[in-house]
């Protein structure tokens, strides 16, 4: 290890080891559920960047309609669970729903202008208008809380130290290793990995070597938009609906790809960890300044390491 | 070496090794100096600079805009001309930076909210808890000056990054800045925001009166549109041209390519905060709402509409957005504003990139005579 390096795992890391011992013999219990609130925010927030930087390492396509995803993944999972009763059917709605709204973006229009980043990203943001202002007329502007799965319904008890968590907030933690797994096993282990891991390298060689580029993209696609839906399920039972999410849940996005660095995975479950750490941290300990915690990263972020933690050369 | 020549000298030397081009991308419409007819005539430069480069069409719209308040209604000149102007300068400095420095920011709203709140903070409002009551001729240039330096701040954080990632950057920190507003009671007194806040009585005149406020939105958004019009012959902003379209070349050729960046968003920070003032002022007050991810998008919105190759086109985009704003919600329900002007912007996105101008400029190439766009398109390397 460099001796750069070791100064600012220690300029860093220091002040954070002080913070920590003082805190946990201050109050043990705050400091713990404020870790596992922050982890479990940190989850919600990598399922729905991984997909925004899935789709950004790929394609170079800013998806700034992310958000608005996101918020469809949440109405239509809450519209199904409404029928069937059943949640786990809402999720796989929301990430049909959202999967399939970003096939039709991907095939309809964004298809036809590649390698135009900015029009691109100017495509997303109208598509966000417009999405957003079509699920305000349909839904209104009114709060919509998804109820938990009974099996997930009400606290654990009795861990010690923390005494009763939520069991669904816990569950968070585990659906954002779960699909972590996921998406290591499928970028790592198999063909469609192969492809799109190739494709961030080198698009162009890609489509030399024989491989239908615009398929693998419109896959890619889907899954990032899909992820975004699924995370709007998640989020409707944890967060609540309610136009002004999608914004929310965008920002979040955009700060965990930039500090994680842009088209990384690892980076955005490294990114979403600091993120959902520093928002959960500042809210419990100093609850006027948490946005500028998260502010202040980012800065520092940029001011060291301008295409973030993970990111590589473009 | 004056802007003219040294344009010329970039040109001639690009022209030869260039395959022969469509007309439309090229620039220069400065007439040769040898047509110059009254060259041996003792009137001063700068008049005989007018007599040169005004035609018929601008003493036409000046005297339109000079004369627009006295013929139309307080309603006109007040919620759609002023507000237009204003809007247009805040594009302005959008249109600035992203037609000649190629940077796509979005938090030109945030700055122009910078200077709004700075005037509302330092100058008088109905919070006397928080406004610190300066008189104006200390909060206004106050608060532009920290809005320029934000601007610059901004740039600095946001030119460390390239192209797409601009965008995102510049969203990021424009949201952060909603949300310290939102969430902050000390100083920007959270989601309820500062109120009344009104223009200063100058010369006995009451500055937000429909027809002195136009003429006070007018002097500034011409001196901006003149200032960027100037700015873009100029050295700095013919070197800014070069960032934009090479980078890499414009640094061998020894130019600091970031400070080049960074100083265009100052530049562009002191027309957004001009804006910024004029916008508190019109709307009287300054709440979290009127520096959201709305208002960031809608200042894009206007300045892709008009069309970011030349300055007019922000106030082009101004107009036709204030006039969708204020008369769409006779056609249709006045809640889907957003799904009307987000249809048009994919529209303009989608069929014409270069906006209201381009539409233009191709209709005028399709049955007029070969017309030119000011500012030299984007070449790709």
């Amino acid at each position: 290890m460099s001796r750069s390096r070791l100064a600012a795992w220690i300029l860093i890391g220091g002040p954070i080891a002080v913070f920590s011992i003082w805190a946990l013999f201050d109050n043990t219990r705050l400091y713990l559920v404020t870790l596992l609130n922050g982890l479990t925010l940190a989850s919600l927030y990598f399922i729905v960047a991984s997909g925004f930087t899935l789709v950004f390492g790929l394609m170079r396509n800013v998806n700034l309609a992310h958000g608005s995803l996101y918020l469809l993944g949440g109405y239509v999972g809450y519209v199904v669970a409404g029928w069937t009763g059943w949640w786990i059917l809402a999720l796989a709605a929301g990430f049909l729903a959202a999967a399939l709204a970003g096939l039709l973006m991907q095939w309809g229009i964004l298809r036809h202008m590649q390698g135009q980043d900015l029009r691109q990203t100017m495509v997303t943001i109208g598509l966000s208008i417009v999405v957003a202002d079509i699920l305000l007329w349909i839904f209104t502007g009114q709060v919509y809380q998804l109820e938990a799965p009974e099996w997930l319904q009400g606290p654990i008890r009795e861990i010690p130290l923390i005494r009763a968590y939520g069991a669904f907030r816990l569950s968070l933690l585990g659906f954002g290793i779960v699909i972590g797994l996921f998406l290591w096993w499928l970028l790592a282990r198999t063909r469609v990995g192969m492809m799109i891991r190739a494709g961030v390298d080198d698009r162009a060689m890609l489509a030399a070597a024989g491989v239908n580029v615009n398929l693998v993209f419109a896959v890619t696609f889907a899954l990032g938009a899909g992820l975004a839906g699924f995370g709007g399920v998640i989020g409707a039972v944890e967060l609540s609906m309610v136009p002004g999410e999608d914004i929310r849940l965008l920002l979040a996005s955009l700060i965990v790809v930039i500090v994680g660095g842009m088209g990384s995975v690892v980076g955005a479950a490294i990114g979403a960890i600091i993120l959902g750490l520093s928002e959960t941290y500042g809210l419990a300990y100093a609850p006027t300044y948490s946005v500028v915690f998260t502010f202040v990263i980012l800065i520092l972020v940029l001011a060291f390491r301008p295409r973030g933690i993970m990111g590589k050369a473009a | 070496m004056s802007a003219a020549q040294w344009r010329r000298a970039m040109n001639g030397g690009l022209a030869a090794a260039q395959r022969p081009r469509p007309a439309a991308p090229r620039a220069v419409p400065m007439p040769a100096p040898a047509e110059e007819p009254y060259a041996d005539s003792d009137a001063p430069r700068w008049l005989k600079y007018l007599w040169r480069t005004l035609s018929a069409r601008h003493v036409f719209v000046m005297a339109f805009v000079l004369v627009f308040p006295l013929v139309a209604t307080p309603f006109f000149t007040f919620q759609v001309a002023a507000q237009s102007l204003v809007l247009g300068l805040i594009a302005l400095s959008l249109a600035f930076l992203a037609g000649y420095g190629g940077m796509v920011s979005l938090a030109q709203m945030t700055v122009a909210g910078i200077a709004g709140y700075g005037i509302a903070v330092l100058g008088f409002s109905s919070s006397p808890e928080i406004s610190l009551r300066w008189p104006w001729w200390v909060a206004v240039p106050a608060a532009i000056a920290v809005a320029v330096l934000c601007a610059t701040l901004i740039g600095w954080l946001s030119v460390r990054t390239e192209g797409i990632y601009t965008i995102m950057i510049t969203l990021a920190i424009g949201v952060a800045f909603y949300y310290l507003v939102l969430q902050n009671y000390s100083v920007f007194n959270g989601f309820q925001g500062l109120r009344e806040l009104k223009p200063p009585t100058v010369f006995g005149i009451d500055w937000r009166a429909p027809v002195p406020f136009y003429y006070l939105s007018l002097a500034c958004a011409m001196a901006g549109y003149f200032l960027v019009r100037y700015i873009v012959r100029a050295p700095f902003g013919i070197a800014l041209q070069g960032v934009r379209d090479n980078p890499r070349r414009m640094e061998a050729l020894g130019f600091h390519v970031v400070a080049h960046r960074v100083a265009a968003y100052a530049l562009s920070g002191l027309l957004a905060a001009v804006g910024g003032v004029l916008l508190a002022w019109y709307n009287a007050l300054m709440t979290p709402g009127s520096v959201g991810t709305g208002w960031m998008i809608n200042i894009l919105v206007i300045a892709v509409l008009g069309g970011v190759k030349h300055p007019i086109g922000a106030f082009l985009g101004a107009i036709v957005f204030v006039l969708l704003q204020t008369f769409a919600i006779d056609v249709i329900d006045r809640e889907r504003f957003n799904l009307v002007i987000g249809l048009v912007f994919l529209a303009i996105v989608l069929f014409s990139p270069d906006g209201l101008l381009g539409l233009w400029a191709k209709l005028r190439s399709r049955f007029g005579p070969n017309q030119v766009l000011t500012s030299t398109q984007r070449r790709h390397p």
